[in-house]
């Protein structure tokens, strides 16, 4: 079974040289820290910036230069600033080439659920929506099942949808999965010591796991 | 060169009044138009529909005239940093309509370029959708969404000359520059104001025909949400 860090590490293996990459917030945001070496990507945070750097060294912080998060951050060589209908401009024609995010429920047909819990406070759905609604290629990170144990890959999304038919692939604590097109959780790899049976039950939507389905190599 | 300088926040907002809709720029505490939001907190107008990413938070930015409860409506992508912004909603004295961050931004970059409405794909199959126009275009559906009318936006920038271009810097430009093309009077304030001809033309990012009113502020505290360093190893 993986960490937080474990689910990064495994999806920064689906990082490729050259790719702009929108991380979202939690998990998503580890992903930097496991790009491998040699590979080049470009990050976009879609308050204005392509090619966010690291935080800034203490008493460098930068009131002026902060991510999508709010968190001070900084520019690397390479860097530029636009407007937020330019930073969406860029995510809505694509030329983003990877989203990754978290999600509260993903559906077998690829709907995400991820921004509002009917009875709870609404925050808002920030640039979820139009992230998922146009980006070609994104990855959910997020634990398997929820606080009271319940599998967060379903049949069908309860929670209010961000995005339809959207989602093409899930990492987990427990494993990878594609989302087919002509619906249903295809196991493509497990986490180490992770049985497919485990991942059976715990995953409530249509799945197709083979008995024999691989671990995951993360080194 | 037409002068569009006013003497500071207390002349530039002056006739903001009772029930007017504001455009606000700024991405959380960002480049947000610190100086007049001091001025409408003083003027107390009241019954304002705001149009503005975020809400600021509870004792800074747009936070400040919730406090006064001058704000009838936020329009927002995201509003989760206040507590009294929720306090308010849960009481139903604030409405509240959340609309996709990037549908928020090309909806102001569209009245600043006279283009009543877009289609975006932000939303659809989602409650964003309930009551909107679909079409689809090759094959996939999008929502038609209108262009905004506010009456002021309201922005600040980095710096501006007397002739109201305007520079902003790193992240804080946001949804500045798209805010004010969109009011129909935009107001800005600047941290340094410069006499024209002192900015490079090339280096622009709003020019001066998209702004009505121009001033120096001052006092700007800038403050910083989510403060993240790193160690020097």
């Amino acid at each position: 079974m993986l960490d937080k860090n474990g689910i990064a590490k495994r999806i920064a293996k689906e990082i490729k040289d050259g790719y702009y990459v929108n991380l979202g917030i939690g998990i998503p945001t580890l992903v930097a820290n496991y790009i491998p070496e040699g590979v080049n990507v470009v990050l976009q945070s879609e308050n204005g910036l392509l090619g966010m750097g690291p935080f800034p060294f203490e008493g460098e912080e930068d009131p002026d230069l902060i991510n999508a998060g709010k968190q001070t951050i900084t520019t690397l060589p390479g860097s530029s600033i636009f407007d937020s209908a330019m930073s969406f401009g860029m995510i809505r024609s694509q030329k983003i080439d990877l989203t990754i995010l978290g999600a509260m429920e993903v559906s077998e047909n690829g709907d995400i659920a991820n921004w509002k819990i009917p009875g709870k406070m609404v925050k808002g759905m920030g640039g979820a929506m139009d992230l998922v609604a146009s980006a070609r290629n994104i990855i959910v990170a997020m634990q398997h099942v929820n606080k009271a144990g319940e599998s967060k890959l379903l049949p069908a999304c309860t929670l209010p949808l961000t995005g339809v038919r959207c989602i093409r692939k899930i990492v987990t604590e427990l494993a990878v999965f594609d989302v087919l097109q002509e619906g249903g959780f295809k196991l493509i790899e497990r986490a180490p010591g992770v049985s497919v049976d485990y991942i059976r039950k715990a995953t409530s939507g249509k799945l197709y796991a083979d008995d024999d389905a691989p671990e995951m190599v993360l080194d | 060169m037409i002068n569009k300088v006013v003497s500071g926040a207390d002349e530039a907002i002056k006739d903001i009044t009772d029930g007017s809709t504001l455009m606000l720029g700024g991405f959380g505490l960002c480049g947000i138009p610190e100086n007049c939001i001091t001025a409408l907190v003083k003027k107390g107008v009241g019954q304002l529909t705001c149009i503005s990413n975020n809400a600021g938070v509870d004792d800074f930015g747009i936070g400040l005239m919730l406090q006064q409860r001058q704000v009838k409506k936020m329009i927002s992508s995201y509003v989760g940093e206040n507590a009294e912004f929720e306090r308010q909603l849960l009481s139903g004295e604030l409405e509240v309509e959340l609309i996709p961050q990037g549908t928020l931004a090309t909806r102001c970059m569209a009245a600043g370029y006279g283009m009543p409405a877009i289609y975006t794909p932000a939303g659809v199959g989602t409650e964003v959708a309930e009551g909107k126009e679909v079409r689809n275009f090759n094959g996939k559906d999008y929502l038609m969404e209108y262009a905004f009318d506010a009456d002021f936006a309201i922005v600040k920038a980095w710096k501006g000359d007397t002739a109201g271009n305007l520079v902003y810097r790193f992240t804080s430009r946001n949804f500045n520059p798209v805010m004010a093309m969109a009011g129909k009077v935009t107001i800005a304030e600047v941290e340094e104001l410069v006499e024209a001809g002192e900015l490079d033309p090339d280096q622009v990012h709003t020019p001066g025909v998209y702004v009505h009113r121009i001033f120096q502020g001052s006092g700007y505290e800038k403050r910083i949400e989510q403060r993240t360093v790193r160690t020097k190893s």
